[in-house]
């Protein structure tokens, strides 16, 4: 048993090192941009950042010594990528970034800190899906709500601001894996067929469609379809991996498709933004402007991009952004821009990579509800990157979502690193009661 | 719940394919339809990015250069022209929102570093922001200036000097002028303006009836063709008719048996309508063809700014082919309308003992550090006539300026060679009505032995003659330039 710790957190030493060369190598080619000389500075950014990752390793050596070796230094490289990146927009937001960074990291410890025993988590599924549905809507509660673009998707409580859909996508794939786990031989054996479709029993139907309603409540009261659709495919995916029934998926999507487009031609921001999606050159200045800058700056990039900091974010001689929300919903296009096609097929690949390791772990756990948990945590983190994705290059409506660990923003740092925090937890049982 | 798990990963990848693949669409496949888009101001902020080459005088005067403004990210160059309106035309403009022209749309390669694909990579490796190149042209600051000054005194009109030997071009100037600088501001109005048309380069694009400077092509083609010789003597009457209508020599004098020299000096309308005859379509279209009518010139301006010189039909050259009242065309008639710049190429020509040189604005480009990239190598357009026929029409031609209807173009102790020209332009409308609608040429070249400099200027628009309006820019031109080579 001591022969599979050992390796596992040396793996995760190893792979580890790359990254901080990587952040320096990135910080340096930013300055050698900026400065038109290289100073140490890089080295010392990549020092910092492969300490703060070390005493993570350390601290992961000691609580999780079984935990899945890959998933913390390839987490480690897309936050090292996106600080690159932010920086390389504005040089106060990267700090910013880099003390969420560490805070993430602090809640990190604390999750497994205290949920050492996760299995807790069932006992208070409705308190915590309760706990969800309120953070979603609290955006709209008065007082505290804020209204960005249209949608409702921040808080602001005194100094502190955050956006509490990041936190209540944990919340629910919390309690769907729970209730799920519990009711999932019943959803399989009293389903009966109906006119040849495979339908659920309709006394446990109630739960599920309140899952439906909350998203087409989001879709209205948070106006936010990138969020709903996340949410909503995430609870598919657990729906289908807890039931193996593929009907439920396909009249689940049939309703979530039915009620948006009975939202989208109701309510004028979600319809707004199917429009703009589906003709941005109507108007190129308007509406259009940030999708159709995102698919020009993608165009600027080609295969092997401008380099680092060499692509416009501002009109030269303004502060008129050519490319809108460069820190946030299009980094995806910035990367695009500056690295090429190459770049972000590398970024893809890293988040491909982490859904391997989290389904790995969902494959490996051996209860259901570690199961299911580790499938939704790892689901809704890759549509969360589909969504956004999915958005700045025109295969869904660009929605304001953020890229997991890449994109500027405090809520989606620490929330994604709870996120992970849970993934390794469930790692670490799973991989030890594997190898005993 | 395993397999559901390994299926689930499965649409995940398929996802993620999916993204890839709508990437690949927009970066690579669709990218430059992208590029090409209105809504798109990439493309043109990028250009705004490059330091483009300066534009030199032959005496290093800077004519075009960029200047920087904003930095870092915000840096973007600005066209500016440090001599006004005297170099308007030929070297044109270039600007982000109104793009360019001319010359600096004709040499817009070198002056933004435009290398080999390959070679721009090297170069993006290595960190080099692209830099243009500078090129430094033919143009004589003396001589432009004297073009210019002279232009504005004598009215509308342009002026070609080329060194006949190379094709060089020393000066090239248009009235009414404009200032590039102001091209950002008032790009519109002067385009709007259809009166003065200031954005029209006279020298390459105002097509006007040469008048009697074309009898040098028909006495060229005559000589050359071997039908006349300067000895061959016949008589011109005036009026005579030509296609059922009357032709007169001026003062209607009727002149007995005359050869060429005389004919010339006299400019005597009948005598080369006669020849025109003899001539025939075929061999008269034939040395136009040689002399470059009919063509684009060679030179290094776009073609769209560069109009052909020849017989027009609305907008149609016509050829041999076609009815044509050849006598009129023999003595600069009928549909015939040129540019000053084919008249200077006939010019240079006959100084260079027949040979067309092809006309040139820059002469060298020079890369940011100082290298000469490429340099001009001058080379023959064609050889429209032998040496000995440019030999006895510069002899004529000596006669037109020492004693005949070109003699406001001499210059103390210098022979000149030279051909006045006066067409009448009736019911011109840009000229505005009135009685001003002639137009008034002078060709020729200096000195007549040893040519340095060949040259054609004319005035639109000018109750004058050749002799009055355009003869004396030909002299200002011409002796500045004799004076810049002697020293």
């Amino acid at each position: 048993m001591r022969a599979l710790r050992a390796p596992a957190r040396n793996r995760e030493l190893l792979a580890l090192i790359p990254v901080a060369l990587l952040l320096s190598a990135g910080f340096a080619a930013v300055f050698a941009q900026e400065n038109a000389r290289l100073g140490n500075l890089s080295l010392v950014y990549g020092a910092y950042f492969l300490a703060v990752c070390l005493a993570t390793h350390v601290y992961l050596r000691l609580r999780l010594p079984d935990a899945d070796p890959y998933l913390f230094p390839l987490v480690a490289l897309l936050t090292a990528f996106g600080l690159v990146m932010v920086y390389r927009i504005d040089e106060s937001l990267a700090r910013d970034q880099a003390n969420w960074f560490v805070l993430g990291l602090v809640l990190f410890a604390l999750t497994i800190h205290f949920l050492r025993e996760y299995d807790v988590l069932e006992r208070y599924r409705y308190t915590i899906a309760g706990a969800g549905l309120l953070l979603l809507l609290a955006p709209r509660l008065p007082g505290i709500g804020q209204q960005v673009n249209g949608a409702y998707l921040g808080v602001k409580l005194g100094p502190l601001a955050f956006q509490p859909a990041e936190f209540s996508k944990i919340c629910l794939v919390v309690f769907l894996a729970s209730y799920l786990r519990e009711h999932r031989e019943v959803l399989i054996v009293g389903a009966r067929r109906v006119l040849g479709v495979t339908l659920p029993p309709l006394k446990h139907l109630g739960p599920l469609l309140v899952v439906w309603g909350a998203s087409m409540l989001m879709l209205v009261f948070i106006r936010d379809l990138g969020s709903s659709l996340m949410f909503f495919a995430a609870f598919l995916a657990l729906l289908y991996v807890a039931t193996g029934r593929f009907s439920f998926v396909v009249i689940g999507m049939a309703l979530f498709l039915l009620g948006a487009w009975f939202f989208a031609s109701t309510v004028p921001h979600v319809h707004d933004r199917v429009e703009i999606w589906l003709n941005p050159y109507a108007e190129p200045e308007g509406n259009g402007y940030q999708i159709l800058q995102s698919i020009f700056a993608q165009a600027d990039g080609g295969l092997f991009g401008k380099g680092f900091g060499q692509a416009l974010i501002t009109i030269p001689g303004t502060h008129a952004a050519l490319l809108p929300a460069a820190q946030t919903d299009t980094i995806y296009s910035l990367i695009v821009n500056e690295l090429g096609l190459f770049g972000a097929c590398a970024v893809i690949l890293i988040y491909l990579l982490i859904a391997a390791r989290g389904f790995k772990i969902a494959l490996l756990a051996d209860d259901g509800f570690s199961k299911l948990l580790a499938t939704g945590l790892t689901a809704v983190f890759a549509i969360q990157a589909f969504v956004i994705v999915g958005g700045v290059t025109r295969v869904i409506p660009l929605t304001g979502v953020t890229l997991p660990f890449i994109s500027y923003g405090g809520s989606s740092i620490v929330a994604n690193f709870v996120l992970l925090a849970l993934l390794l937890l469930i790692s670490d049982r799973a991989r030890r009661e594997a190898a005993a | 719940m395993n397999r559901q798990i390994v299926r689930l990963f499965a649409f995940v990848v398929a996802l993620f394919a999916v993204l890839i693949g709508f990437t690949s669409y927009w970066a690579v496949f669709d990218a430059k339809s992208l590029k090409g888009k209105e809504a798109n101001a990439r493309p043109l902020l990028e250009q705004q990015q490059i330091k483009r080459g300066r534009i030199l005088a032959a005496d290093g005067t800077v004519l075009a250069k960029s200047v920087a403004k904003g930095h870092g990210a915000g840096l973007r160059y600005v066209r500016r022209y440090p001599q006004g309106s005297l170099y308007g035309h030929p070297i044109g403009y270039s600007f982000v929102r109104q793009s360019d022209s001319e010359f600096e749309k004709f040499h817009n390669d070198e002056l933004v570093g435009e290398e080999s694909e390959f070679g721009s990579i090297l170069e993006q490796l290595a960190g080099h922001n692209q830099e243009g190149d500078d090129i430094v042209t033919n143009l004589d600051p003396a001589a432009q200036q004297a073009a210019m000054s002279s232009l504005q005194e004598q009215g509308f009109g342009a002026v070609v000097a080329i060194d006949p030997s190379s094709g060089r071009v020393k000066a090239l100037a248009s009235n009414p002028p404009y200032d590039p600088n102001r091209i950002p501001y008032e790009l519109e109005k002067l385009n709007a303006n259809e009166l003065e048309t200031p954005l029209l380069d006279r020298a390459t694009q105002g097509l006007w009836p040469p008048g009697s400077t074309f009898k040098v092509v028909t006495a060229a083609a005559g000589l050359d063709s071997g039908l006349i010789t300067p000895e061959t003597a016949f008589a011109a009457p005036s009026p005579l008719q030509v296609e059922t209508r009357p032709l007169e020599n001026d003062f209607n004098e009727s002149f007995p048996p005359i050869s060429l020299d005389t004919a010339l000096t006299n400019s005597v309308n009948t005598w080369f309508a006669q020849l025109g005859q003899k001539l025939g379509e075929g061999t008269l279209f034939e040395y136009m063809d040689r002399f470059g009518f009919n063509s684009t010139p060679a030179i290094d301006l776009p073609s769209g700014q560069v109009y052909k010189s020849g017989v027009y039909e609305g907008n149609e050259l016509l050829g041999p082919g076609d009815p044509v009242d050849i006598a009129r065309v023999a003595m600069g008639q009928e549909r015939l309308e040129v540019t000053p710049l084919q008249m200077a190429e006939v010019a240079a020509a006959v100084a260079n003992r027949g040979r067309l040189m092809k006309p040139q604005i820059w002469s060298r480009v020079i890369d940011p550090d100082g290298r000469v990239v490429k340099r001009l190598d001058p080379s023959e357009y064609s050889q429209p006539i032998g040496a000995r026929t440019a030999e006895e029409l510069t002899t004529a031609m000596e006669g037109v300026v020492s004693e005949g209807t070109g003699t406001n173009a001499a210059i103390p102790g210098v022979a000149v060679a030279g051909k006045t020209g006066t067409a009448e332009t009736p019911g011109n409308e840009s000229c505005g009505g009135g009685e001003a609608e002639n137009q008034a040429w002078f060709i020729g070249f200096a000195p007549a032995q040893d040519p340095q400099v060949a040259i054609a200027a004319t005035v639109e628009c000018t109750e004058r003659f050749g002799n009055d309006a355009a003869a004396p820019i030909f002299r200002a031109v011409a002796e500045q330039i004799l004076k810049d080579e002697g020293s």
